[in-house]
Parts: structure tokens; C-alpha cells; sequence
């Protein structure tokens, strides 16, 4: 598949602070590929230098298979969806997603009938005339996206636009946007801190942290084979386990990763099944969330969270518990913290 | 074991004033309102009231008494050649003022919102606001010294060779003259000079009002610099521009002393009202002189307000 976004030892300084440090990356057209990571991590400044706010140090960015370096965001065939949606409080919807139209001089019959057909797409067919003010988060952010994407653009770029909803409007938006992408064939770049967000969206997850991108893959294989301790703690916090403990208890001497979800608790002195490591520990914690329960145990120093079902819990705090999980489980992982 | 109650004690006279505010709030507000609505309603538009009820007397030419009778005679006089030649030259001249203190002010304005921080900025309030804080006369009156013909300016082109310059300007009909300081150009730079603070605070706050990603989203959908300018940037500072053409519009409609100080003897409409009120005695006109800014004012600021200048207030 052909590359709709480029990066080849890309650099981006502010002063001492290296934004983006010798980032390489290759998001294939028609992609949706998220940016992830914690705040400060990069992942916005990539996309800024995508959009053509900002502009490389070092290295070099093409965009379907052209070097942008020095090409103004205005001369970019990219659009992006702002965090803040930005839209413009001195027009109206539909002269908002009009914009872009009226600046490359398309004719005004032609340009209204694209912009109505783009907020239809939105499912906002009948705001035209509205101001911006009158709009709630949800219907500004809907705006936002058909601002950009009347401008049938090569890339479109997402910059945390869902951050500002609230969860039920934003898991309704995540489909939303997913259906779009897949519908309209266009190669999105999505930038977020949310880890629940990227892995449900994206067809790749690139984790940012410190300017640097630390994985990339499809969101299984992020999650479930974390290739660092920053990556298994960001990604969902899965337990990560120091190489002595892990070589103690079923797996190798490396940083290993185990999700919590993997271990199950027993009352102390319960059989091990086949191929499992196990425990002994006690309870610290126990925090109800509905469907599971989620128990902080105790192992020496060693402190595990382990996911169980609601139903299974019959501990209080202070109980000795014997916690097992799969051999399998445990991935083992490259460096340390 | 006693039984709590909810309510303490209360007896004071203070402290039963305050219950009373707190469960009807609005009385407190009308207190509070009630000496500054007495002030504008007494002071400002019942004196405002009475200099319009003046305009509508007559002055007695044989006696020089004010006939105390309703007639439109004098707004009639307004409209006699040399009074509608006042007023033409004072409306005139205001527009010039603020039409070359909003492009004089924008650039300042721009660079002190987007660009001015830290010491800077300090360094442009300070410029701006600090010819406000010295005595509006000492100031018309260094300007006349400034323009006079032994003045700085003429010496400085002397010096420049830029004679020859000065003079084809001052040659020029009707606005130049003598000298400088007895010109309209020479009043015109005065009001500008006067009155720039006024319009660059507005247009620098609202520019300041304008978040840089809105000119990301511009330049993002395609627009270059000069068409993100024209089409966002412009469009938000316009409301303050507005605000700022309102003072400095005003503030050159009502001053008599400028034109005075600093200009040929040509009178303008605040010297008109002076003279009126003055030696002649004429109050009725002079009341109806005082009218015309208002009426223009009026009629201005229902004109930006259907260009759409307060839409994103």
C-alpha cells in the first residue's frame, strides 16, 4: 500500500525540550492510525508537523510521497480537526464548513450544496444557518469534521477531538468516526491520551512517550504484547512484574508484563491448575467497578492488581489469597523502567 | 441530652437586615442601584434632557432674549451656509481622524496582541497609556511648538534639505497654510496624535480575544496569510475597531480646543457651541450644535449595527 504519511528521523526542539526526537514512522493510505500517549509525550507536535504548524528540525516528512518541508499548512492537501474545534464565531455552520470551499474559489451555488451534503454526512442537515454559539459540544465537534473533510482532503488529522464529550457522546462519536473513515477511504491520524479510545478506533497504535515512539502495531498486538514496562503500564496498567519475581514465578529474569485480567484469586491453599504459576499474597485493596472487581494484593514488596469477575469476590482487605495465572501470560519484555 | 435545633439565635437589628437581603435579593439590588440610577437619571439625563429642550427655543434678535416658546426656527439656522460649513468640517475632519488612527493603531494593536510578551508588553501599555497621564493642554501646546514655523519640524527639514517639501505641502489648497500649526493638516495630526490611544486599547483587546487557532484553522482550510486576515482576523477586530472609531469620532466632533490652539480660524462645531454660548448669548443654537454630534453618533452606531459590527460581542 502506498504511504499517505512519512517520518524519517524526524526532530522537533523547543528550546532544551526535544518535542520530537528522531521519530520514524510509516501510516499507509487509507489507514486510521492513532497517536498515543501521556500529555508532553510528542504525539500532538507529530501532528502539528503533519498539518504544517510546525516545521522539523531534522529529517525529513512526506506526504504521499512528497517532502512537505517548507510547504505552508495552507499549500497541504491535509485537514485538520481541532481539539478546540476552532470554528470561526463570526459565521454561521454552514459558512464554517463553507470556508475552505470560499477560499479556493469555488462558486457559491457549488459550495453550499458540498457544504450541506457534508453536514448531512454529520448527521446536522438542518443547521446550516445556525451560529456556533448555539451548538453543543457534541454538534461543534460534528462541525469541526465536516469543515474538514469538504475539503476532500488527502489526510485528515485529529487532534484529542472527542476529549471535550462527555463518555456516552463520545463512545457514540468513536463509531461514528470509524464508520467514516472506513466509508470515505481517507487516512486519518488520530491524536489521544485516551488508551480505551485509540485501541477500539485505530487499525495501528503508536505509543508516544518522551518524544519518542517506544511500539507500533495493531491494537492486539499492543496490548498484548507490550514491548516495555511504559507501554504495558500505559496501555490498560497491566502489572509489571521485576525480572526477579518473574523468574520466581513461572517466567523468565526479564521485565514481564501481566494483565490483570489474567489472574485469578483463590481462597490460600487452593490446587494450582496445569501450566500455572501462582502466589501467595494478601489482600490491600478492593475496588467494585460493576462487572469486575479489581484487588490490590500484596506479595513481600511485590504489589499486584489482579481483575476478577464480581461474582467470584468473596474477600475482604487483609485476607491471604492465592493468586494464579497462565505461564503464557507473562510476556516477557525488553529494558526495564 | 438537649435537642439540637437547626436555627441559632438571631436578635440583632443587623442581623435581621441581612435575613431579609438573603431571602429577597432583589431588594438588596435595588438598594444598591438605587444612588447611581438617581445620579444618571438626575444629573446626566435630566441635564441632558434640559440642553435638548433648549434647542428647541428661538433667540429674540432685536432683544437677545431666548423666546421660551417651541420652534424648530433653530435647527432651521443649521442649516444656513456658513453653519452647515462648520459642521461638514468638523464631520470631515472626525472621519479622517479615525479612519487614520484605526490604520495607524492596527499594527500596533496586532504586534502588542500576538507578539508583545513579558517586558514588552509592559513597555507598549506604557507607551500607550502614558501621553494619557500628562495634562491634555501641555500637550496640544507641544505640538504647536512642534509644527510652528520656527518650530522643530521646520528646522528638522531644513536640515534634511526637505524644505522645498515641506513648503509644496504647505502650499497645498485648503488643507495646508502658513505653517504647520496653521493648517488643517497641522489640526488633523494633533486630533490623530490626541486620540490614538482610544483606538489602539479596543483593537488590541480584541485581537487579543482572537485565539491563534483560529488562525491555524484558517491557514489549515486552505487560506494564505493576506485571505486569513481579510476573512477571520479583520472580521473579530472589527468590533473593536468600531468601539475605538466611537471615541476617537466623538471625542473630534465635541473638541474646541484643539482647533483652537492648533489650526486656521476656521471654527468647528465645539467652537461653534463656544462662541454661541459665550459672547453671543445664543444658548437655542448653541443647543442645537450640541445636538448634531449626538444625532450623528446615533445615527453611526446604527449603521455599524447593521453591518454586523457587535454580532460576536
Amino acid at each position: 500500500m502506498p504511504s499517505a504519511v512519512r517520518f524519517e528521523n524526524v526532530s522537533r526542539r523547543f528550546g532544551d525540550v526535544r518535542a520530537v526526537d528522531d521519530v520514524s514512522l510509516d501510516i499507509a493510505s487509507g489507514e486510521f492510525f492513532a497517536m498515543l500517549g501521556p500529555s508532553g509525550s510528542g504525539k500532538t507536535t507529530c501532528l502539528r508537523l503533519i498539518a504544517g504548524f510546525e516545521q522539523p528540525d531534522d529529517g525529513h516528512i512526506y506526504i504521499f510521497d512528497e517532502a512537505v518541508e517548507g510547504v505552508p499548512p495552507y499549500k497541504r492537501a491535509v485537514n485538520t480537526v481541532f481539539q478546540d474545534y476552532a470554528l470561526f464565531p463570526h459565521m454561521t455552520v454552514g459558512e464554517n464548513v463553507a470556508y475552505g470551499l470560499m477560499i479556493k474559489g469555488v462558486g457559491k451555488a457549488e459550495r453550499e450544496q458540498k457544504a450541506l451534503a457534508a453536514l448531512e454526512m454529520v448527521k446536522l442537515g438542518g443547521y446550516g444557518a445556525r451560529r456556533t454559539s448555539q451548538l453543543s459540544g457534541g454538534q461543534r465537534q460534528r462541525v469541526a469534521l465536516a469543515r474538514a473533510l469538504v475539503n476532500d482532503p488527502k489526510v485528515l488529522l485529529l487532534d484529542e477531538p472527542l476529549g471535550a464529550l462527555d463518555l456516552k457522546l463520545r463512545e457514540q462519536m468513536q463509531e461514528e468516526l470509524k464508520s467514516l473513515q472506513k466509508a470515505l477511504g481517507i487516512t486519518f491520524v488520530f491524536v489521544t491520551h485516551d488508551q480505551g479510545e485509540a485501541l477500539s478506533m485505530a487499525d495501528r497504535v503508536a505509543i508516544f512517550n518522551e518524544g519518542k515512539i517506544v511500539q507500533v502495531g495493531a491494537p492486539e498486538e499492543v496490548y498484548e504484547r507490550p514491548n516495555s514496562p511504559f507501554v504495558a503500564d500505559f496501555v490498560n496498567s497491566s502489572n509489571v512484574l521485576t525480572p526477579q519475581f518473574a523468574s520466581g514465578h513461572g517466567g523468565t529474569s526479564k521485565w514481564t508484563s501481566l494483565r490483570p485480567e489474567k489472574i485469578m484469586a483463590f481462597a490460600a491453599g487452593a490446587p494450582v491448575p496445569d501450566g500455572h504459576a501462582h502466589a501467595d499474597a494478601e489482600i490491600e485493596t478492593i475496588s467494585y467497578q460493576g462487572a469486575v472487581t479489581r484487588l490490590g494484593a500484596a506479595i513481600g514488596d511485590m504489589h499486584l492488581i489482579a481483575q476478577v469477575p464480581a461474582a467470584a469476590t468473596r474477600f475482604a482487605v487483609g485476607d491471604a489469597v492465592r493468586l494464579t495465572w497462565p505461564k503464557t501470560a507473562m510476556v516477557a519484555m525488553e529494558g526495564g523502567p | 441530652m438537649t435537642t439540637a435545633t437547626l436555627e441559632r439565635p438571631r436578635t440583632s437589628l443587623l442581623t435581621a437586615l441581612s435575613d431579609t437581603f438573603f431571602r429577597q435579593p432583589k431588594l438588596l439590588t435595588l438598594l444598591l442601584l438605587l444612588p447611581p440610577l438617581l445620579w444618571i437619571g438626575v444629573v446626566y439625563v435630566g441635564s441632558l434632557f434640559a440642553l435638548l429642550l433648549q434647542s428647541f427655543y428661538s433667540l429674540d434678535d432685536f432683544s437677545g432674549l431666548v423666546n421660551h416658546q417651541f420652534t424648530l426656527s433653530t435647527y432651521a439656522q443649521l442649516f444656513e451656509e456658513a453653519n452647515l460649513q462648520i459642521i461638514l468640517r468638523t464631520v470631515l475632519m472626525a472621519a479622517l481622524v479615525t479612519l487614520a488612527s484605526a490604520i495607524i493603531a492596527f499594527p500596533i494593536a496586532y504586534y502588542a496582541a500576538r507578539y508583545a510578551r513579558g517586558w514588552t508588553k509592559a513597555l507598549f501599555y506604557l507607551a500607550v497609556m502614558m501621553p494619557l497621564w500628562s495634562s491634555y493642554l501641555v500637550k496640544v501646546y507641544a505640538w504647536k511648538l512642534i509644527l510652528a514655523k520656527e518650530g522643530i519640524l521646520t528646522w528638522m527639514a531644513e536640515g534634511l534639505h526637505l524644505k522645498w517639501l515641506l513648503d509644496g505641502i504647505l502650499a497645498l489648497p485648503v488643507i495646508g497654510g502658513p505653517s504647520l500649526s496653521f493648517s488643517y493638516i497641522g489640526t488633523f495630526l494633533v486630533f490623530v496624535y490626541v486620540w490614538i490611544p482610544y483606538m489602539i486599547l479596543p483593537t488590541q483587546a480584541a485581537l487579543e480575544r482572537v485565539p491563534s487557532n483560529y488562525l491555524e484553522a484558517a491557514a489549515d482550510l486552505g487560506a494564505d496569510p493576506r485571505q486569513t486576515f481579510n476573512t477571520v482576523i479583520f472580521p473579530l477586530a472589527l468590533p473593536g475597531i468600531i468601539a475605538g472609531s466611537i471615541f476617537t469620532f466623538s471625542l473630534t466632533l465635541g473638541d474646541y480646543i484643539i482647533p483652537q490652539i492648533v489650526g486656521n480660524s476656521r471654527l468647528m462645531i465645539g467652537q461653534a457651541v463656544y462662541t454661541l454660548q459665550g459672547t453671543a448669548g445664543n444658548i437655542p443654537l448653541a443647543a442645537a450644535f450640541a445636538v448634531v454630534p449626538m444625532a450623528i453618533m446615533g445615527v453611526y452606531l446604527w449603521m455599524a449595527k447593521r453591518m454586523g459590527a457587535f454580532d460576536v460581542l
